[in-house]
């Protein structure tokens, strides 16, 4: 399928060589590779500049509030298993005012793709710290450098129990659309980190251009010690599939309910003259 | 109004609201109306409880009154500190090993020898003794089995229990005598003794619900229960998230996929989902959200009950937009208003919060039955669409038909940021406005709705008592008591119906009655139709209000 089909022919309005650009892209490629139809695509989007992404994607959409769009997109998928839902969320989304929902996420495995636009800064409200801003830099909100470590997403996904655990760089988009390719078609919950530099508040392109380097056909992506290993990393930064395994998803616990899905019932008034019996 | 009230008292995990469920099935049984509601602190074990059961063979029972004719004290504590509850005529059985006190009024009967004799375990003297009071009350022997036998699942504890009540039976023949209420076999037809949150939840089914999410929180956390039993039996989804902001997400979630959705929580977890209550707004995403008050701030009293959360839920969340505010007072509109909620909640794609609380809640009535309700879609769009397709397309009463996502020709793109019709990000002023217009042109329809069908009245007189929620069923009990006074109960609270309420209390004398302090309804009316009440009635002390002291305050005002 014509990537354009995802075209929405709306123009970006991100800053020239934000690292939101490579996402949109790998995304678009990687829908038209997967011979997805938009209308089976719900693309689901939090609030920074990553949100913007549903403006941007031809597709069904969800822009929704801050730190919400795990729950709202296993919501949806829960209504309607039959569509593929992939859910944008930025460092702030995801790590700070979200960090609730990811944990819940991967352990329960919901059939959904998370991607995470991770540019360790707040760029939208113009530069503050976030949970992933490495210790002593300074923002606007932390002027004498920021005082804490900063979060570990792969160890918390790994730990939390996702099945399928990755991570992409911007500066690769051909390689960031296999990972959100294999992603989709993971059957389970699948955390995507993107390390996509801001370019405006915290350029960190240099950076990762040096210390990024692609995962080898050396890494068991099933041995979850391996996985554990390699996201413990900090000198260099390893980017691909670091962990992958197959385990029922929340939707098969609802088995029962899904044919037809709820969302796709015509609304009846049901019988309930059995559960009535109870009450005389 | 010949009634009895029979008080089942005793320590947390004695099984008093068992007890009280058992003796209300049988007056059921019987024949007779029946009401139960119930007191309790928030923990598992110790601290004392209490289950008032009160029946009647002549007319529906509202509410609770402060006289107690009986009493079954499961331990020495319960009967020490209900004693004074009892009438002067009353009677009050407990074991013998219990009785503490020299009184009259107070019968050992051997409730844990007979327990003994049959090897049951010793916390099952609860059930010798509701055999007991059905066997003073001159009950039908077999109704008492059939409803003991009921509150059990495994078949063999059924057993042991049906035997024990006819023991306790046995002991309560011997004081009939002394028991002035007896009863009879009445040929009345097949009725339900229901509590507020089962018949809410059947309501939201009756609406077509198909999805149901919630973070447990007393006193709503029995709807999710319910829902959760029953869920393969009606294959609906139902899920208890991380919390309450992930509960009312996955809700708007299920609803855009086109899922009837709903939500159950109190106060405090309602402070939680108001983002999303802004979010289910903005995005015109039906939902319905009910909210099982109880005593605020903050933790409160979390078994108890209140109803201070009405300008809450009437302002909560930044911004403007159209919602919908509804409070039943009894099971039968709690079933029906769960419905309603649901339904117009699709037809306008709006947020409907349900405003219940724990004496709704927990409290059983007798009704007649659940009518067959039936579930209206609303503008939705399935299978495929033709033409061109805008989520938020302007139309004359504001409502955008509304496409399921996976309809072929239709991209649905739901936006929480000011959008335009296709859902795409604005901050044209233009398109500002129209679409802030769009959304309050449901308003006209809504009120219309809320103006047919928002106010129900008892009675007629030249003063007015005005209550919501489950406070009208204690009026509706103090009306018994009462000459020349009409009931004026509001069931809709947004949009107000202040036409219909301008209407029905014109030219009287208006007094308020309201489970909270400051008198949430009374500033409602002073702000709708433009009238200081006369009067005004707040309890808040966790409790709901005593007939009797309405009674007392609405004659006070007629002098």
């Amino acid at each position: 399928m014509d990537e354009r089909v995802y075209d929405t022919k709306k123009r970006p309005v991100w800053c020239p060589g934000c690292g939101n650009f490579a996402v949109l892209t790998a995304l678009r490629r990687a829908l038209a590779e997967l011979d997805l139809k938009p209308e089976e695509v719900v693309i689901v989007t939090g609030i920074g500049c990553h949100g913007r992404m549903s403006d941007y994607v031809r597709a069904n959409a969800f822009h929704t509030i801050h730190g919400r769009t795990l729950p709202l997109a296993t919501g949806i998928k829960l209504a309607n298993p039959n569509l593929t839902v992939i859910a944008h969320a930025g460092d702030g989304d995801a790590y700070a005012i979200g960090l609730g929902h990811l944990p819940h996420a991967a352990r329960r495995n919901i059939d959904i793709t998370l991607i995470v636009h991770d540019n360790m800064i707040f760029g939208l409200t113009t530069g503050q710290v976030t949970p992933t801003t490495p210790q002593g830099v300074k923002t606007k909100s932390t002027p004498f450098g920021n005082p804490e470590r900063p979060l570990n997403p792969l160890l918390l996904a790994l730990a939390s129990g996702a099945t399928f655990v990755a991570r992409g760089f911007s500066g690769e988009a051909d390689h960031l659309k296999e990972l959100i390719k294999q992603g989709i078609l993971h059957r389970g919950f699948a955390f995507i980190e993107v390390l996509q530099p801001c370019v405006t508040f915290f350029n960190t392109y240099q950076l990762f251009r040096e210390k990024v380097y692609k995962i080898d056909g050396s890494h068991d992506p099933t041995d979850f010690e391996a996985a554990l290993r390699l996201a413990q990393q900090e000198d260099r930064l390893p980017i691909g599939v670091f962990y992958r395994v197959e385990r029922p998803t929340l939707e098969d616990y609802f088995a029962y309910a899904m044919s037809p899905p709820p969302a796709l019932r015509k609304p009846q008034a049901p019988d309930l003259s059995k559960t009535i019996e109870r009450f005389r | 109004m010949e009634a009895l009230h029979v008080l089942i008292a005793g320590p947390a995990g004695a099984g008093v609201f068992a007890t009280s469920n058992m003796l209300g099935k049988t007056l059921l049984r019987h024949g007779y109306e029946v009401f139960i509601t119930n007191e309790y602190p928030s923990l598992i074990r110790g601290g004392q409880q209490w289950a008032l059961v009160v029946a009647s063979a002549e007319s529906p029972v509202y509410s609770h009154r402060r006289r107690v004719d009986l009493l079954l004290a499961l331990d020495k504590q319960a009967l020490g500190s209900n004693l004074s509850k009892l009438g002067s005529e009353g009677l009050a059985v407990c074991d013998t090993a219990d009785k503490g006190v020299e009184d009259p009024r107070v019968v050992p009967l051997p409730f844990r020898e007979a327990v003994k004799e049959l090897g049951a375990p010793t916390v099952s003297i609860n059930t010798v003794g509701v055999g007991a009071i059905v066997g003073a009350l001159g009950g039908d022997v077999e109704l008492l089995k059939s409803a003991v036998a009921s509150q059990f699942r495994s078949r063999e504890v059924a057993e042991v229990n049906v035997k024990l009540a006819e023991k306790g039976y046995s002991m309560g023949v011997e004081l009939r005598r002394r028991v002035r209420f007896q009863l009879k076999r009445l040929s009345s037809s097949r009725r339900l003794l229901i509590d507020g949150n089962s018949a809410l939840a059947l309501g939201l089914l009756a609406g077509g619900m198909t999805a149901f999410f919630s973070y447990p929180m007393t006193p709503a956390s029995p709807i999710l229960h319910f829902l959760a039993e029953i869920q393969r039996e009606y294959g609906i989804v139902v899920f208890q998230p991380e919390s309450e902001l992930a509960a009312i997400n996955m809700a708007i979630g299920a609803a855009y996929a086109g899922a009837r959705a709903a939500v159950a929580t109190s106060g405090g977890g309602f402070s939680l989902m108001v983002e999303a209550l802004g979010q289910a707004a903005m995005t015109e995403t039906p939902v319905v959200i009910v909210n099982v008050q109880r005593p605020g701030p903050s933790t409160g009293m979390p078994t108890h009950t209140a109803q201070s959360d009405l300008r809450f839920v009437l302002h909560a969340s930044q911004g403007e937009f159209p919602r919908v505010v509804l409070a039943p007072s009894n099971p039968l509109e709690a079933y029906e208003l769960g419905c309603e909620a649901m339904n117009i909640a699709w037809k306008y794609q709006v947020p409907v919060i349900v405003l219940s609380d724990k004496f709704l809640a927990e409290s059983f009535w007798t009704i007649p039955d659940l009518p067959r309700l039936e579930p209206e879609e609303g503008r939705v769009l399935r299978g495929e669409v033709q033409g061109d397709y805008a989520r938020y397309r302007l139309t004359g009463d504001g409502v955008s038909p509304m496409a399921v996502p996976g309809t072929r020709g239709a991209l649905v793109y739901a936006n929480t940021s000011e959008h335009d019709e296709y859902g795409f990000g604005t901050i044209d002023p233009a398109v500002v406005r129209a679409m802030q217009e769009k959304r309050f042109l449901k308003l006209r329809s809504l009120r219309a709705e809320a103006e047919r069908k928002g106010v129900k009245v008892y009675g007629e007189g030249q003063v007015v008592l005005a209550t919501w929620g489950s406070t009208t069923m204690v009026a509706r009990e103090a009306l018994r008591e009462l000459e020349g006074v009409k009931l004026v109960q509001l069931v809709w609270l947004e949009p107000f119906p202040a036409e219909s309420f301008a209407q029905e209390v014109s030219g009287r004398k208006l007094l308020v009655v309201e489970n909270n302090m400051r008198g949430q309804l009374v500033s409602l009316i002073r702000e709708h139709v433009l009238r200081q009440p006369e009067g005004f009635l707040g309890r808040y002390d966790g409790r709901p209000l005593d007939p009797e002291e309405v009674v007392e305050f609405v004659k006070m005002h007629m002098r």
